[in-house]
């Protein structure tokens, strides 16, 4: 039997406390019927002898505690799933928002998740060719790996992360992916972009959209993630399809979190963030990968805007020990008019290694990545020196350096948003940059791979 | 009072990890419970009058005020014996294919699962016979485990000393079989192929001793220049992507412990899975077996349960401690100990403690070094007077590569190593990424003479020429940052040189590349000793006017560059590459 009491006496933020409860668990569902009859939904947060503070996921405007009732409803909160959600649009507590009906669930599946027992979990190391080169030569996006854009207030990393849902695609293999976009607190315009973009590539069929925007109720923010992956991992684990996950801005997730944290009075860790912040998107971002015997898998994209660009802040530097490695975009190259603004240096594909080579993408891949790197580290090093000294002062070798870093950005990282480069042209492409240089500079790259695919500059 | 009452207690109160009960006056400090209709692992942590607080080890979602808890009357514990080799556990010693059997892909709650397997049969070797004396840690018989590892069956630390009057043949024993009996005055004690250890007491020992000879692992810039003692203890601190994990991962690799035991502490789950598959097909270089016969791995992913991950380096070094016991070298990897200080701080948040700094309890800093206190050369328990070696090198994730925040300084203060990871240097794919200037180990005095007689003599003279031209070498760049190479003497241009070869050709090296991952002390001193000839010649050569490009034609840079890839086997080929040297 549900039971329904009227006994909500405080209200803070999201959180109401409800007084002179019996039997209510931790997490569990509850309803708020508000004095005009609407209903909201919320989860207990804590839960104790005769008291229950309740966190409500929507809105709690005009609320009044006096006339209003909450119900538990003796369960946790669960998604009602179905391959049928391929093609819909959903807000933040999972409800279509495409004026289409209710989902005819096949399962329900608690949002929480489950950790993936890490016995079970298939290593990922098939190469996912994106089309960009500054990842699919230097930062290699692999299947099953959660790989975020690290980005700015007014950067790209929209029209990135659709680059990479419109070209991904595993080589050898003609699948394609199923994306499942998560939007927390973005803008109507931006959400329109990536939904005109799903459609216009025919992606809308083969995905699931959850989307709240930035004047929808901050709460939800906190389910969507959760939900979204929920639905992702029904797709990947029990329907076997390939699925990119984007969840945009996770920044967004964070500040909700925060809110609520704050609202409970709980002791801040660093910038009012909550203590247990890494914990909680180590929930979220941990819930892709792949597992053996399974065809399925979950790639994560997630992005978040770094405030004031600063990638020591919390939301980044949390994210970053999590994910595996992070895609940074730069607004200094952004300001020079390339696209895709990635900055290489500091970014990272940790799973790389062991989804390039042979038999992956070619043989000569880790080596060539590895000197380009190195290359255009030392060629960032010599355009420092030449703007205290001036290039006349630098010495052959330095001036190399100095070209090779130019044409780098101009060839390499720059490409065009329609421009789908194969591995072996972005390769090529390397090995054309590579040529810029004596071959004795080129110490990260085997012998023979140099007599092999080591041809004059044209650049 | 019945039984049934002073062991069951009842739920007030469920806040994430945390649970609080009332009925339960018998509960001890840190007594494991069981909270909840489901069963959920827990551990009392602090008791304020009636009030009992829980921290638990699942997933509290749904579990409400009156269920009931109930005591186990027990410490959390480790259950210690053959079978541990090539597993892989959650935080409290559940083994992860046994969950895996029991719930599928994904981890459910209220699972259980014996930590060995109470079925295997276990070839057994008696070392004692019946009528001898014996005291506790004194190894009665052993089990070959792996081909790698003879588990020595011992004399459990907490009994008495006295005789054996019951010792089984050789043959084999599953876990449970009573394989011996000690009497002692009027009583018998029985000893089984397992014994149990609360994971939060240190395993004791005779007593400890100063370590004074090196573990050498591979890595050139740790043999050489940031050596580790065996018995001591290291930190690894770095932002996210300089190579803390690979760092670790080396170590765990090729590192010459008998025995390893990785915890991934907060990690991610795909990383515990790479070990997982990686290790069973790499070999261990002296031996030539799997290094999984020799490892022991615990993983406790960053979205499994927090305080899971507060008690899995505890459960990680208690099996330590035990494989120490044995008279082994064992190391243990924590990877990362920042996880570990931050489940502390949630589950100190919950139970509204006074907060220290950024939020981290006040005892952050004394646990801290309680943890690696348990690092150590010892003398073991047992009348053969056996040694033992428990290295510790715990990873610290500092936020924002900030190394004055609270978790890193708490662990410099009692680690002796210290190898600063560089984000700087590992944007340049110089790997591993330890900065040469800012590392430190403070063991360099008690190693030399380890180093000069397992590498070769002057090892120690050419290791601090080696860093003083790379200190050089910093001091200089500053100027020529300011006006240009070309305005440096001959002679600073020739430090420059060859500290780029230090740096590119000695300190740089590819865990991805076979003849590089591992290189052997005889290697690095040849390596190093190539380089210093080179100086040695150029710093005469200079006195006799002769320039840079005389003294190292792109020839020969080019063959000490390919220095790193001559093969163990053929190490025959520095004396034709120092015979070049001297031709110049």
């Amino acid at each position: 039997m549900l039971k329904t009491y009227t006994t909500i006496r405080d209200a803070a933020g999201p959180l109401l406390v409800v007084y002179d409860v019996e039997g209510i668990k931790y997490e569990e569902l509850v309803e708020i019927e508000m004095q005009d009859g609407t209903r909201k939904r919320g989860k207990v947060l804590e839960a104790s002898e005769g008291k229950a503070i309740v966190q409500v996921f929507e809105d709690i405007r005009g609320l009044n505690l006096k006339n209003s009732k909450a119900r538990f409803l003796g369960k946790t909160m669960k998604l009602p799933v179905a391959a049928e959600m391929l093609g819909r649009v959903f807000n933040g507590a999972g409800t279509p928002k495409d004026g289409g009906p209710e989902v005819a669930a096949e399962k329900y599946l608690d949002v929480n998740g489950s950790p993936i027992n890490p016995y079970r979990r298939a290593y990922p190391n098939d190469f996912i060719q994106t089309g960009i080169s500054t990842i699919d030569g230097l930062n290699t996006l692999v299947r099953g790996q959660k790989l975020p854009i690290f980005s700015g207030a007014g950067l790209p990393h929209s029209m990135v992360a659709a680059q990479i849902a419109r070209q991904a695609k595993v080589l050898g293999s003609t699948e394609q992916f199923s994306v499942v976009f998560g939007a927390m607190g973005i803008t109507f315009e931006e959400a329109e972009f990536f939904i005109e973009e799903f459609k216009k590539t025919g992606a809308l069929s083969k995905a699931v959209v959850f989307i709240n925007l930035a004047d929808d109720p901050v709460i939800e923010r906190i389910t969507l993630p959760r939900i979204a992956l929920t639905a992702a991992e029904f797709l990947a684990f029990e329907k076997g399809m390939q699925v990119l996950v984007i969840l945009t801005d996770m920044t967004n997730y964070c500040e909700a979190l925060r809110e609520v944290s704050a609202a409970r009075k709980e002791v801040p860790g660093r910038r009012g963030y909550p203590g247990y912040l890494y914990t909680d998107l180590a929930t979220i971002y941990e819930r892709a990968g792949r597992i053996k015997d399974k065809t399925g898998s979950i790639t994560q994209i997630p992005i978040l805007t770094m405030p004031e660009d600063d990638i020591t802040h919390p939301i980044p530097d949390l994210s970053g020990y999590i994910t595996e490695g992070q895609i940074l975009l730069s607004r200094d190259l952004h300001r020079r008019g390339l696209y895709p603004p990635v900055d290489v240096l500091p970014s990272l594909s940790r799973l790389k290694d062991k989804g390039i080579g042979e038999g992956k993408t070619r043989e000569d891949h880790s080596g060539v990545l590895n000197q380009l790197f190195a290359f255009y580290a030392k060629g960032r090093e010599v355009r420092e020196l030449s703007l205290i000294l001036g290039e006349s002062a630098l010495s052959e070798v330095d001036k190399a350096y100095l070209k090779f870093a130019d044409e780098f950005e101009k060839k390499f990282v720059n490409q065009g948003y329609y421009e789908d480069r194969t591995i072996q042209q972005t390769l090529d492409l390397g090995w054309q940059l590579l040529a810029l240089l004596p071959r004795s500079e080129m110490k990260r790259v085997k012998e023979e791979y140099i007599n092999k695919y080591l041809q004059p500059s044209v650049l | 009072m019945t039984q049934e009452a002073s062991t069951t207690g009842k739920i007030i109160k469920v806040a994430g990890p945390l649970v609080v009960a009332i009925g339960l006056p018998g509960a001890k400090m840190y007594e494991v419970v069981k909270a909840g209709e489901a069963q959920l692992i827990g551990e009392v942590i602090r008791v304020e009058g009636d009030n009992v607080f829980i921290q638990v080890y699942e997933e509290t979602s749904g579990v409400g005020p009156g269920e009931p808890v109930y005591l186990t009357g027990e410490p959390l514990t480790v259950e210690l014996g053959p079978g541990m080799m090539s597993g892989i556990y959650d935080g409290i010693q559940r083994p992860l294919n046994d969950l895996a059997d029991k719930s599928g892909d994904f981890i459910s709650r209220g699972l259980e699962a014996r930590a060995l397997r109470a079925g295997k049969k276990w070839p057994l070797r008696p070392l004692k016979k019946e009528g001898d004396q014996v005291e506790p840690g004194d190894i009665i018989a052993e089990v070959q485990e792996t081909a790698l590892l003879k588990h020595k069956i011992m004399v459990p630390p907490n009994f008495p000393a006295g005789e054996i009057s019951f010792m089984v043949k050789a043959g084999d024993y599953v876990l449970d079989e009573v394989v011996a009996k000690i009497r002692t005055g009027g009583k018998e004690q029985i000893v089984t192929l397992s014994q149990k250890w609360p994971i939060r007491t240190p395993r004791p020992s005779k007593k400890k001793l100063v370590p004074n000879s090196g573990l050498v692992t591979g890595q050139r810039v740790i043999d050489t220049f940031f050596p580790i003692a065996k018995g001591g203890a290291g930190c690894v601190p770095g932002p996210f992507g300089s190579g803390k994990t690979v760092v670790q991962h080396q170590f765990a690799k090729w590192s010459d412990a008998d025995v390893i035991v990785f915890v991934g502490c907060g990690e991610r789950g795909n990383e515990m899975t790479d070990l997982l598959m990686e290790f069973p097909e790499l070999k261990d270089p002296r031996t030539n077996r799997p290094l999984m016969e020799r490892t022991v791995l615990i993983a406790n992913t960053s979205n499994m349960p927090v305080a899971a991950r507060e008690a899995s380096v505890y459960t990680g070094i208690t099996i330590a401690e035990y494989f120490r016991d044995m008279g082994y070298s064992v190391a243990i990897l924590a990877d990362s100990t920042s996880r570990w200080a931050e489940a502390l701080r949630e589950i100190s948040g919950r139970l509204e403690e006074m907060p220290g700094d950024e939020g981290y309890p006040a005892y952050l800093g004394s646990r801290t070094a309680a943890f690696y206190e348990r690092a150590g050369a010892v003398q073991c328990l047992g009348n053969d007077n056996r040694l033992g070696y428990l290295t510790v090198v715990g990873a610290v994730s500092p936020p924002g590569g900030d190394l004055s925040e609270p978790v890193t300084q708490n662990t410099l203060r009692v680690t002796k190593v210290f190898w600063a990871l560089d984000a700087a240097l590992a944007y340049k794919r110089h790997f591993p990424a330890i900065n040469w200037l800012t590392s430190y180990s403070l063991y360099n005095e008690n190693l030399k003479e380890f180093f000069e007689k397992e590498a070769g003599s002057g090892f120690g003279n050419f290791r601090e020429k080696a860093l003083a031209i790379l200190q050089k070498e910093a001091e200089l760049m500053e100027i020529v940052r300011l006006v240009g190479v070309e305005a440096l003497s001959v002679r600073d241009q020739f430090w420059l040189e060859v500290a780029k070869i230090i740096r590119e050709d000695f300190l740089h090296q590819n865990a991805f590349v076979d003849e590089d991952s591992f290189t052997s002390l005889k290697k690095q001193y040849l390596m190093l000793k190539t380089i210093m000839n080179i100086f040695e010649k150029g710093e005469k050569g200079i006195g006799q006017g002769k320039t840079v490009s005389d003294l190292l034609s792109g020839e020969l840079k080019d063959k000490v560059a390919k220095m790193k890839l001559i093969p163990e086997q053929g190490l025959g080929q520095f004396e034709i590459l120092n015979g070049e040297v001297e031709k110049v």
